[in-house]
Formats: C-alpha cells, sequence, structure tokens
C-alpha cells in the first residue's frame, strides 16, 4: 500500500483538483474550479459561501447526484457511486422531505425497508434514532401534523437510521427561524459527540458554522471554489453562550474576512 | 430546432406505428370475409393479391387508411358544399350547434361561478349540485330533450345546441369558480387595505386572475359541446351532421363513411380545441402573461 | 335592543302573501265556485287556503324574531315544506287550473327556503357530525326545492305528463318497473361499464408505466393521448358494435377506449409529481427504480390516478348507454331509453335516468371515498 492510498482510505472525503461546468442554455457555468479538500474521520466541516458558490454542489458530488466534469473525489476510499451504492452516507436536504403519505417512524423505515433491513431489526433502530433527536412519542403521527423543526429533526433521524457514517446536511435549518436553528444547533452537536460521525455542514450563517464546526471552508462564486479553509480553536464541548467569547467572536471575523475577500475583486 | 425534433419525432414514429398496425388489423379483420368470397367464387389468390384484395373491399369490416383517406378526400374536396354527402356540409351543421351551444353553456357557466363566488348560500347549496351532476350521464338524456322539443314544435339547431350548452356549462362553471377563488389570501388583503369595493376586486383582481382557469376549461368544454351536438344528431333521424352521417353508416354498414365521418368530427375537435387554445394564448399574452 | 331582525325573503314572502290575498281565488275552481256561491262542489285549497297562509305568514314572523338561528331555520324550513306540501296535495286532480296567487304563494314558500339556506349557511358548527349534516342538508334543501317547483309548475300549468311527467310520477315509474331497471342496470352497469372500467383504466395504467420507463414512447404518446382525450372518442360505438356484436362486449370495448387516455394522461403527469429532493432522497439510498415507483412517485401519483377515475367513471356511464343506441340486445338502459323515446313512454325514460343519475353517483361516491383512504394526507383531502 502507497503513502497516498494509505492517506486516502483514513480520509473519509478527499477531492483533487475538482471541478464542474453546467452546461445551461446562457453557456457553461463553472460552478466549482479546482477544488482540494481532505475531511478526515470524525470531523465537522462546514462549507460556508454567499448562493452560487458551489457550496450544495460540492456537496452534491460528494453525494453522486452530480458528476464532477474535472479532478478526481473518493469517498471512503471509493468512487462516490460505489460508495452510495454501499450506502455510506445519510443527507439531510433544505427541506424535511418527509412522505406526507407515511407515518414519521414509517418515514425512518424507509431507507431501511429499502436497504433490506429485516423487519425484526428495523423497530430497535427507530426507537433508538428517535431517541437521539428527541422525538420519542411521536411514531404515529404524520409529518404534516408536527411542526418544521420537528419535521427536520425527523429527516436528521431518518438519515441516522441506517448508521452511516458520514452525514451530509445541505442547510437543514435554512428555513427555520432562529430559536429553533439555536435549539438543533445544540442538539446537533451533542448528537455528533455522541455517535462520532463525520459531518459535511452546508449554511450561509456565519455564527452557526463557527458554532458547529472543527473546520470551516469558506468558499466563493463565479467560479464556485474554496478561497479559505479555518481551523475552530474552540473546545469540542461548546454551550451555546460560547458564541459570546471572544474566540468565538476572531473566529467569525476571520470567516467574515474570507468571505470579503472572496467578493471584493467582483464587484 | 433540436429541441422541436425531439418532440416531433416520437410523435411520428408512433403515428406511423399506429398506421401500420392499422394495416396490419384492415388484413387480419378482413381476411375471413374475403376468404369467404374466393371460396364462393372457386379462386385461389397469391398471398400478395390476397392482402391488395382485404385492402379494398367496398364494405370492409376494417377499412385500410388509404380507403379512409380517398373517401374523405372525395367527400370534402370534390362534392359541391352544398350537396348532403359533403362532410363540409354535414361538419357544418354539427359545428353550427356546437358553437351555438358552447357560446351559451360558457355565457352561463361564467354567470353561474360569479353567483357562487358572491353569494354563500348559493355556494353551499349549488355547487354539491354542479358537482354531483358531472357523475350523472347527462348524454343520456339528449335523445328525450329532441323528441319533446320536437312534439312542442322546435326542432333543427336550437334543441340540438341545448344540449351541448348543457354539457359545456359545467366545466365552465366549476373552472371559473376556481379561477375567481384563486388569488392568494394575501392579494385579497392588500385590496382589502385599499377599502376596495366588492365589485373593483371583482374586475381588478378575481377576473384577471381568472383568465388562465377560464381558457383551460373552455377547452373541455368545447370538445364536450361537440361530442353533445353529435349525440344530439343520432337518435331523431336527424338528416345532416356528423352524428346523422355516422348513424346512417352504420345501419347501411357503409365502413368506409363511418371512418371518414370520425375523421371528419376528429378534425373539427381539433381545430375548435386548437382555436380556443390560440385565444387564451393571445389574451394572456395581451394581460402580460409571459409566453409559454 | 331590537326583538326582531329584518331579513329581505321573509319580508317580501310576507308582501307576496298579502298580494295573494288581494289577488284572491288559486285555482280557477276556486274562482267559479265563488262566482257561483250557491252550487257546493269541492276545489282546490277549499279548507287549506288559511293554513297555508297562516303558514307562510307565521314561519316568516317568526324567523324575524330574536330566537336562537337554529330555531329560526327550523321553523323557516316546516313553514316553507308543509306549505309546499300542501300546495302540491292541494292542487293534485285539479291541475291546470292554477292562477296567479298560486305560483305567488309557491314563491313566498320558496323564499322562505333560501333563508332558510342562508341561516344554515351561517352556521359553523363544533363537532364533526354536526357539520357534515350541515353540509348534506343545504343541498338537500335545494335539491328538494327544483322537485317541489318542478311538481307544482307542471300541475299547476297543466303541462302534459307526455311532455314533462312530475317527480311524483317519475317516482311511480320507478316503484312499479323495479325488475326492468334492475334487469338493464345489471346489463349496463355490472357487465358493460364495470369490465369496460377495468380494462381501460387498467391499460391505460400499464401504458403509462411503460411510457415513464421508456422516454421516447411518453413523448410521442403524450401530445397523441392529450388530442385524442379532446376528440369525439364515442363515435366509435357504431364500429365497436359491427366487431363485437350487439351484446355487452361492444359496450365494454367503447368503455375501455374512452377511458383509456384520460387514465394514461393523468398517470403520467402524476409520475412527475414527485419532488426533485424526493427523487434525490431515494437516490441517495441507491433505491432501483421499481423501488422508487412503489415507494415515492405512485404514492405521489395517486391524486392524479383517482381523478382519472373520478373522470372515468362519468365517461363510462355514457359511453356504455350511447353505444347502446346503435344496437343491444333487448335490454340495457340506453337501449330504453330509445326505444321509450320512441313510444313516447317519456316516465320510463325519466325513471331510467334517475337510476342513472344515482348509479353513477353510488359509482362516484365509492370512488371518491377511496380516494379519501388512499390520499388522506394529500393537502386538499386534509384541508391544510
Amino acid at each position: 500500500m502507497t503513502v497516498t492510498e494509505a492517506t486516502a482510505a483514513a480520509s473519509v472525503v478527499q477531492a483533487k483538483g475538482l471541478g464542474l461546468t453546467f452546461r445551461t442554455n446562457d453557456g457553461p457555468v463553472q460552478a466549482l474550479t479546482d477544488v482540494n479538500l481532505t475531511i478526515g474521520k470524525g470531523e465537522f466541516v462546514s462549507f460556508i459561501g454567499p448562493s452560487g458558490c458551489g457550496k450544495t454542489t460540492f456537496l452534491r458530488v460528494i453525494a453522486d447526484l452530480e458528476k464532477p466534469t474535472e479532478g478526481t473525489i473518493s469517498v471512503n476510499g471509493l468512487s462516490p457511486e460505489q460508495a452510495r451504492e454501499k450506502r455510506a452516507y445519510g443527507y439531510v436536504f433544505q427541506a424535511a422531505a418527509l412522505f406526507p403519505w407515511r407515518t414519521i417512524a414509517k418515514n425512518i423505515a424507509l431507507p431501511l425497508e429499502i436497504m433490506g433491513v429485516p423487519d425484526t431489526e428495523r423497530k430497535g433502530r427507530i426507537e433508538r434514532v428517535m431517541e437521539l433527536v428527541n422525538l420519542t412519542g411521536f411514531e404515529n403521527k404524520y409529518p404534516w401534523q408536527l411542526s418544521g423543526g420537528m419535521q427536520q429533526r425527523a429527516s436528521i433521524a431518518r438519515a441516522l437510521a441506517f448508521d452511516a457514517d458520514l452525514l451530509l446536511m445541505d442547510e437543514p435549518f435554512g428555513a427555520l427561524d432562529e430559536i429553533v436553528r439555536d435549539h438543533l444547533n445544540k442538539q446537533l452537536l451533542e448528537l455528533w459527540a455522541r455517535t462520532n460521525k463525520t459531518i459535511c455542514f452546508v449554511t450561509h450563517s456565519i455564527p452557526e458554522a463557527v458554532y458547529l464546526s472543527t473546520r470551516i471552508v469558506v468558499m466563493s462564486p463565479r467560479p464556485g471554489r474554496v478561497t479559505d479553509v479555518i481551523e475552530s480553536t474552540l473546545p469540542r464541548e461548546r454551550p451555546l453562550d460560547i458564541r459570546e467569547s471572544p474566540e468565538f467572536l476572531a473566529i467569525a471575523h476571520r470567516v467574515r474576512d474570507g468571505l470579503h475577500a472572496g467578493h471584493s475583486y467582483e464587484d | 430546432m433540436n429541441r422541436a425534433l425531439e418532440n416531433v419525432v416520437p410523435v411520428l414514429t408512433i403515428l406511423a406505428g399506429l398506421v401500420v398496425a392499422w394495416y396490419v388489423a384492415a388484413v387480419l379483420l378482413n381476411a375471413p370475409f374475403q376468404r369467404d368470397l374466393d371460396r364462393r367464387a372457386g379462386e385461389t389468390p397469391g398471398t400478395m393479391e390476397f392482402i391488395g384484395k382485404t385492402l379494398s373491399q367496398p364494405k370492409p369490416t376494417m377499412p385500410a387508411p388509404h380507403q379512409v383517406a380517398q373517401n374523405f378526400f372525395e367527400n370534402t374536396f370534390l362534392r359541391k358544399v352544398t350537396s348532403n354527402r359533403s362532410l363540409v356540409y354535414n361538419a357544418w351543421v354539427t359545428l353550427s350547434s356546437t358553437l351555438l351551444g358552447f357560446a351559451f353553456g360558457t355565457a352561463l357557466g361564467i354567470l353561474i361561478a360569479v353567483g357562487v363566488v358572491h353569494l354563500t348560500a348559493l355556494d353551499r347549496s349549488l355547487m354539491p349540485w354542479i358537482i354531483a351532476s358531472q357523475t350523472i350521464p347527462i348524454l343520456a338524456i339528449a335523445p328525450m330533450v329532441i323528441v319533446v322539443f320536437a312534439a312542442i314544435g322546435i326542432t333543427g339547431l336550437i334543441p340540438k345546441s341545448l344540449i351541448s350548452t348543457y354539457l359545456s356549462f359545467f366545466p365552465v362553471a366549476v373552472g371559473m369558480v376556481k379561477g375567481l377563488r384563486s388569488p392568494e389570501i394575501m392579494h385579497l388583503d392588500l385590496m382589502h387595505t385599499y377599502n376596495a369595493s366588492s365589485s373593483q376586486v371583482f374586475w381588478k383582481l378575481r377576473v384577471p386572475a381568472s383568465v388562465p382557469y377560464l381558457f383551460a376549461s373552455m377547452k373541455v368544454a368545447v370538445a364536450a359541446s361537440l361530442v353533445g351536438a353529435i349525440v344530439a344528431e343520432l337518435p331523431t333521424g336527424a338528416v345532416a351532421g356528423i352524428g346523422a352521417k355516422l348513424l346512417s353508416a352504420s345501419y347501411y354498414s357503409q365502413t368506409i363513411d363511418m371512418w371518414s365521418a370520425l375523421v371528419a368530427g376528429s378534425i373539427v375537435a381539433a381545430l375548435l380545441v386548437t382555436v380556443v387554445g390560440i385565444a387564451g394564448r393571445m389574451v394572456e399574452r395581451s394581460m402580460g402573461a409571459r409566453p409559454a | 335592543m331590537r326583538w326582531f331582525t329584518l331579513s329581505w325573503q321573509a319580508v317580501a314572502a310576507i308582501m307576496l302573501c298579502v298580494l295573494a290575498g288581494f289577488l284572491g281565488p288559486m285555482t280557477q275552481a276556486e274562482s267559479d265556485a265563488l262566482a257561483n256561491p250557491t252550487a257546493t262542489f269541492a276545489y282546490p285549497f277549499l279548507n287549506s287556503k288559511s293554513l297555508i297562509f297562516d303558514l307562510i305568514l307565521g314561519a316568516a314572523a317568526v324567523s324575524m324574531l330574536r330566537i336562537p338561528r337554529l330555531a329560526a331555520a327550523a321553523a323557516l324550513a316546516i313553514g316553507a315544506h308543509v306549505a309546499a306540501w300542501m300546495l302540491l296535495t292541494g292542487i293534485a286532480g285539479f291541475e291546470g287550473t292554477a292562477l296567479a296567487s298560486y305560483y305567488i304563494i309557491l314563491a313566498a314558500a320558496w323564499l322562505l327556503a333560501w333563508r332558510c339556506v342562508t341561516v344554515l349557511s351561517t352556521f359553523k358548527p363544533a363537532s364533526r357530525v354536526a357539520s357534515v349534516a350541515l353540509r348534506l342538508v343545504i343541498p338537500l334543501i335545494f335539491g328538494i326545492w327544483i322537485l317541489i317547483i318542478w311538481e307544482a309548475i307542471v300541475r299547476g300549468a297543466g303541462i302534459p305528463f307526455i311532455l314533462l311527467p312530475p317527480p311524483s310520477v317519475i317516482g311511480v315509474t320507478i316503484a312499479n318497473s323495479i325488475p326492468t331497471l334492475a334487469a338493464d342496470v345489471n346489463q349496463t352497469i355490472f357487465k358493460s361499464v364495470v369490465a369496460g372500467y377495468v380494462i381501460g383504466c387498467g391499460c391505460g395504467f400499464l401504458t403509462a408505466i411503460l411510457a415513464d420507463r421508456v422516454s421516447f414512447l411518453r413523448r410521442g404518446l403524450l401530445p397523441i393521448g392529450n388530442m385524442v382525450s379532446a376528440l369525439p372518442i364515442i363515435g366509435v360505438a357504431p364500429i365497436m358494435v359491427m366487431w363485437f356484436g350487439f351484446d355487452w362486449q361492444s359496450k365494454a370495448a367503447v368503455v375501455a377506449i374512452m377511458t383509456f387516455f384520460p387514465m394514461l394522461v393523468n398517470t403520467v403527469a402524476g409520475l412527475a409529481e414527485a419532488g426533485h429532493m424526493e427523487r434525490d432522497l431515494m437516490r441517495t439510498y441507491a433505491s432501483n427504480y421499481t423501488q422508487t415507483l412503489i415507494k415515492l412517485r405512485l404514492p405521489a401519483a395517486a391524486p392524479f390516478i383517482f381523478n382519472a377515475l373520478k373522470i372515468n367513471s362519468t365517461l363510462a356511464l355514457i359511453g356504455a348507454i350511447v353505444a347502446e343506441f346503435f344496437g343491444t340486445p333487448t335490454v340495457g338502459m340506453g337501449f330504453r331509453i330509445s326505444t321509450a323515446v320512441g313510444r313516447m313512454d317519456i316516465d320510463m325514460v325519466w325513471a331510467e335516468i334517475a337510476v342513472a343519475a344515482l348509479v353513477g353517483s353510488v359509482f362516484y361516491g365509492l370512488i371518491a371515498l377511496a380516494e379519501r383512504a388512499a390520499t388522506f394526507w394529500h393537502p386538499s383531502v386534509r384541508g391544510g
């Protein structure tokens, strides 16, 4: 085994020279150019940037929902397609995307049914993940009977149900109000600490990115690219009021500078 | 250009497939009778000759496409328009009662919709019946309406177009109610903040919002109207019209005539729906809708 | 505080009563009797006239008092309907003798019924049962009044029953010819319609699935299907009769052709309904075509499929009945209608139409119930 293969195996996501160009009626659009990034096991990486910077596209490339046009990417040492077929990751979308004709428990059972998890095992798993996201007691409710925050928690439970080590989250709390979002951020950190999963998290909120992440990837549009990668110096244990600490504000400041730098020669 | 080709090619392919299937079906369906004829005449034609014969019977079980096309062409373009065998004449008879019925039906439908939207009592009492009446095979009344009107001395255009009216006002009423109710709460609230009168709300908000719904339901209504006119011609021994043509052809087993009448009806239907569609698009564009 | 509330319907009803009283006799017979006081012959409303007036005036007055709305509605309902009942029973046997007062009183009773519906429409009952009951009662009153006015005018104006029989006569005809009607329903509905409907909808559905898998087929079939939906397909009836004979098979064929295209077009549209996000979700699970179809796209298409089933329920009935105009064995609803029209046996035609309406509504109602059960989650059903 060569050295590069060894690092590729230890890292969960590894992108080299990654690029993606969409062909549209108005000509080609460079959604991503030359992205080089390695995400290690157990990291919490946030992607932040204005709309059109390719943060969601990058997540979709990892998930094999888009095919890159340049460069290489590996997920768990495999190609994204192989990783998807091995059900290597759970994906949480901007909206909960729960099926309205299924109860919450049935929604969480959906991936298990598709992946052929035996009936006997399903019940235990559903109970466990519903407890993880604090939804115990809502098993037999339908999605439309729940609040937006609860729906999004159920969709996180659904992504956790099949025990993938990697969690891809695309602005999962973007549509929620700030009070609910704070609450869910805290819960997500607790969940991460308990499960030791690798999380890729797309957001356009600076405080959210700084509060949650071990590493923050700052991106910028036209063409979509990575402009800065910031290592967080915050401890793993983070109460909500850490957001008023000087350390937190310093990181937030760096992120903001990075975002402005990305913009400066554009406008 | 490429886009258009992408859509046209499959349609043409499937149409071509249908024509081929039609020929095959014509040969297969006409073969037993032709075999019978040949046996009686003591002939033993070769395969190709036999197939040729099955496709040129005077009263085939299934006429071949070219027979229908030829008959249609003769009866449309070669006959005098005043001749009662002319398809143009027959189509015109049906079309005139269709259009009259459609005009009345649309007006009636809009009127009912306006009433239903503005009067709660009418909404709660009449609307369920409008919806329930969709479940009733109204066409079954057609022969009786014609006969009853004939008994009191009214014949011709009016009773036929009455059936068309009956069939076409339901879709318009239902579509228009939906359309007049389509403005969002926010827009209605906005009008409320202007202290707009209910007639102002109606003309400035509800009517423009309902236009797409109106034309969508008019397309359904005009097709229903034509069906009504055709069926109305069936039971009465009406002398002219596509329905009368169908019935007399079926009495005398003139299958080719039957098929070409059917083709004529389909062309009229397609034309009517297209005209309504174009009118709708023009109105919507003049109101500033995005061209589709 | 005022102890009454005016309503224009009640006031108008009272004024109409006064007008009718002023005009005098309600029928020609009554007018003859008044002109000839020594003769003693029976005439309509001999004993009931004042009672009818009292009922209408009383109900109108009571409804305007400040009493609970339910009590007002009840008073109006009783006043209007008992008065109407007395008008109808009174005129029976004296058809065609009604004078202006008769119609004025009828109009007054109708106004009370209108007021009753208006009052009922303002109710917002809290309990589910009550609101369902209200949703049924309001249109029921409307329907009853169509029948009342029909009956009253046909009898009052003396329209020959052979042209337009009153509802009561149609009811008697239905009751007297139940075996015939049952045989017709059996032939037309349980043989032609059901067979054709199942075949047509089934084929339409399967073709839609096929078209969904093969995009070439979809792009070709969809414009054709949309166009065919507008064509007078019913015209194929004589051809089908020629091919499949006079019995139910030919009608089933017509029904199958008529129901095929709406099902095809709606199902294809429904299969496109599942959202992008939901499809991406299924893709992240590496779900195969069948799994995505069964777990996501068919449930999402259910409202469209049920819409087609509902449209088709009407089309199927029309198709079967009209196809029978072109030839049947001597049984079937379309056959009965066309022969009854030929013999000017209009009662029987109306009886068949009433039965067809009933069967059509039941058919539609069953599908609507199935729809509510299957698409309970859809905003239009759960009332979101």
